[in-house]
């Protein structure tokens, strides 16, 4: 029971302004843990989709499904075993890296290199979230200045 | 028809069918005022603190069965509500307490009295509303009043600008709810209620289990009728009092922390808890592994997530517990034999006859106990007895002859200090009829002690018992046992003339040392009609008991002890 499993939740909400607070402060006030939490608006309506990594016992994270489904602006909890699951990583790496061995790399991880600049150049890669953080620990060797993982968005099977 | 956003809440309210509005106005909610002022379709009661205004809208809806509604302005009138925003939402009680807020223009811009209200109350409401248009006010209003009383009832805010109360529009109340992410599951799966039929006609030693959602959702005589109809024991959270009636036998009293023997060894022996509207609170279950250790568990709540949150479950039932027991009992309906558990009720009557509910008596000194029960056999089911937070509460809970859900009034979830007079002042303006008795200690009657000047004004004539033991008596129980005789900071000796205090705030006061005086006390009180201290000089160092200490199994009480002055 007191092992704990990761588990992704989807939750349909309301649009509105004060729904990210509700959903995340039930997080903090009832002690849930969240990993990447991920908000944007669905097209054509007015609600929005939060995607929310946590981990938990069994009883948590029944616990969780079941309190968000009592806050008001939420419609669903989609918490499925099948989920594919994406995220994704932007990395700036110094000019003075190999660009190629950099384009090489992201290319493995479904990315590529999305700018570069004067002094630095900027990977992206999109990935399952365990292969986000294999592209990361490859990437170490190449001094990365600065790391931006997106959080993972999801989406039934 | 045109008005202003101030006057669509007035409007919404004599909509709603309120009668009487609890509040204290101030710069942000003036508006509102201004057009309460003019209006007759309900009347509004000032009180001296917004906590107060809450709280008798709390006992007004704990009373009556209505939506309590209060009215406080921003920055600190709200976040002085929000200890009986806090109070009604671990209670589930329906209330709607509007609260103004700086004009949009000024939001985040910490303005004079500006605070985020809704950021505040999100987690001690069932939902809250910022209205930031003014053609929105119909629709949440209507919305405020259907969330809090459908569901799970909680309390709802409507905090509103004041650029808004001040705007014209037009103004249609809505006759219908739509919130497509807002439905409360009230009948209960057919099937589950089923499988729950057939493991009570299988259980040999059922017990009801029976929690404040059987109050709230009028279920009493639906529980009285499966209770008599199986001859099932019952016990009664601290929430319950007065489902059963403290005359039917196959009550057992109260189950937790102070309940008595024959409760907690029912709950500790049974092989099925049948849970109504119950959460499994810690204060009821002690050590969890302990808990109802031989037993399944029929859960019904509506509430999914009461079930299964402390407890597992074997029998989940979401739904109304009203509706899920009116189809239960056609289904047990000629098929369960009340004979059947003949064995079991012998067994708790021999528990309950080993160590029956009993205090010792004193002629020198009052015991509280003997006080609670003296109320009791003067008033009975005539009054509505509220109280405050701490011994007092505990040997009410323990000692006064409950018999009708709604009699009993007390802040179990939060424990708010400072509850009881204020809901007494709520229940008697929502029942008039009924002489409303607050028990409480001389710790919890200074908390909200400004009460009496309402209660002057408002010629609301409640009763308030203080029993006086000079202590912070719970927690001072709690230094005695667990804290060898440490009394920090719960000596209340220095205290106010209790009696010289109500007479100057136009009450009437009474200092009582003996029994006679308690009487005469009482019934000058009644026939007097006016709000009352009567200040009971009681035994310093009365413990309540039984006593589960915190985290132990409901089976290890401690029974009796000779109190242990220092």
């Amino acid at each position: 029971m007191t092992d704990k499993t990761r588990r992704v939740v989807s939750v349909l909400v309301e649009n509105e302004s004060s729904v990210l607070s509700r959903v995340s402060g039930l997080f903090a006030g009832r002690g849930y843990n969240i990993e990447t939490l991920t908000v944007a608006p669905l097209p054509n309506s007015n609600r929005s989709r939060i995607t929310i990594v946590t981990k938990g016992s069994e009883r948590i994270l029944e616990q969780i499904t079941k309190q968000l489904h009592k806050l008001i602006p939420v419609y669903k909890v989609v918490e499925h075993e099948e989920m594919v699951e994406k995220e994704m990583v932007l990395v700036k790496f110094p000019i003075e890296e190999s660009l190629s061995d950099i384009e090489a790399i992201c290319g493995a991880y479904n990315g590529g290199i999305v700018n570069v600049g004067v002094s630095m150049l900027i990977g992206m890669v999109a990935d399952e979230p365990y292969r986000v953080k294999h592209f990361i620990e490859a990437v170490q060797r190449y001094n990365p200045i600065e790391i931006v993982r997106g959080g993972v968005v999801a989406i039934e099977r | 028809m045109k008005m202003n956003g101030a006057r669509m809440v007035c409007e919404a309210l004599i909509a709603e069918g309120v009668k009487t509005v609890f509040g204290y106005p101030g710069g942000a909610i003036m508006n509102v005022y201004d057009e309460i002022y003019k209006q007759d379709g309900f009347e509004h009661i000032l009180n001296r603190h917004e906590q107060a205004s809450v709280h008798a809208a709390d006992g007004y809806a704990r009373a009556t069965g209505e939506v309590g509604v209060a009215m406080v302005t921003s920055g600190p009138g709200f976040t002085n509500a929000v200890t009986g925003l806090a109070t009604a939402y671990m209670d589930s009680i329906p209330m709607v307490v509007v609260s103004g807020q700086v004009p949009l223009s000024l939001i985040g811009t910490d303005g004079f009295q500006e605070i985020d209200a809704i950021g505040i109350s999100r987690p001690c409401t069932k939902h809250n509303f910022l209205i930031r248009k003014l053609s929105d006010v119909p629709r949440v209003m209507k919305e405020a009043f259907h969330i809090a009383r459908t569901g799970r009832p909680g309390p709802v805010l409507v905090d509103i600008p004041k650029d808004i109360t001040a705007e014209i529009g037009d103004f249609e109340y809505p006759t219908e709810v739509n919130i497509p992410s807002y439905k409360p599951t009230v009948k209960g799966n057919k099937r589950q209620i089923e499988k729950a039929v057939d493991a009570i006609l299988k259980s040999k030693k059922p017990l009801l289990y029976i929690g404040g959602g059987v109050v709230l959702s009028n279920a009493s005589d639906l529980v009285r009728k499966l209770a008599d109809m199986g001859g099932i024991p019952a016990v009664e959270t601290l929430m319950a009092r007065g489902v059963m009636g403290a005359k039917n036998p196959l009550l057992q009293g109260m189950l937790g922390m102070h309940g008595n023997y024959s409760s907690n060894m029912a709950m500790s022996e049974t092989d099925l808890v049948i849970s109504l509207g119950a959460r499994f609170d810690d204060r009821v279950t002690g050590k969890l592994s302990e808990f109802a250790k031989y037993a399944d568990v029929i859960h019904i709540d509506i509430d999914a997530a009461n079930i299964g949150k402390l407890v597992d479950v074997d029998y989940p039932i979401v739904g109304d517990v009203s509706t899920v027991l009116e189809k239960m009992i056609d289904g047990l309906e000629g098929k369960i034999n009340p004979e059947k558990y003949t064995n079991w009720r012998e067994v708790l009557v021999r528990y309950d006859n080993l160590h029956p509910q009993s205090f010792t008596d004193s002629d020198s000194v009052i015991k509280p106990q003997w006080a609670i029960e003296r109320i009791g056999e003067l008033l009975g089911e005539e009054a509505i007895i509220t109280s405050d937070v701490g011994q007092h509460q505990m040997w009410a809970a323990q000692h006064y002859p409950f018999d009708r859900p709604r009699q009993w009034i007390n802040s179990g979830g939060l424990g708010t200090m400072g509850f009881g007079f204020p809901a007494a002042l709520g229940a008697k303006r929502g029942c008039p009829e009924k002489t409303v008795i607050n028990i409480t200690g001389d710790g919890s009657i200074l908390m909200n002690v400004q009460e009496l000047v309402t209660a002057s004004e408002y010629k609301i004539p409640v009763i308030n018992v203080i029993l006086n033991n000079n202590f912070l008596g719970m927690v001072r129980q709690w230094q005695t046992f667990f804290y060898e005789a440490r009394y920090a900071e719960t000596d209340l000796s220095y205290q106010p003339n209790f009696k010289a205090l109500a007479e100057a705030c136009g009450g009437i006061g009474y200092d009582v040392t003996t029994k006679e005086e308690f009487d005469s006390a009482l019934k000058d009180a009644i026939e007097k009609n006016r709000v009352a201290f009567i200040n009971v000089a009681v035994n310093r160092f009365e413990n309540v008991l039984p006593m589960v200490p915190a985290g132990g199994a409901l089976y290890n009480m401690m029974l009796d002890d000779q109190p242990k002055e220092k």
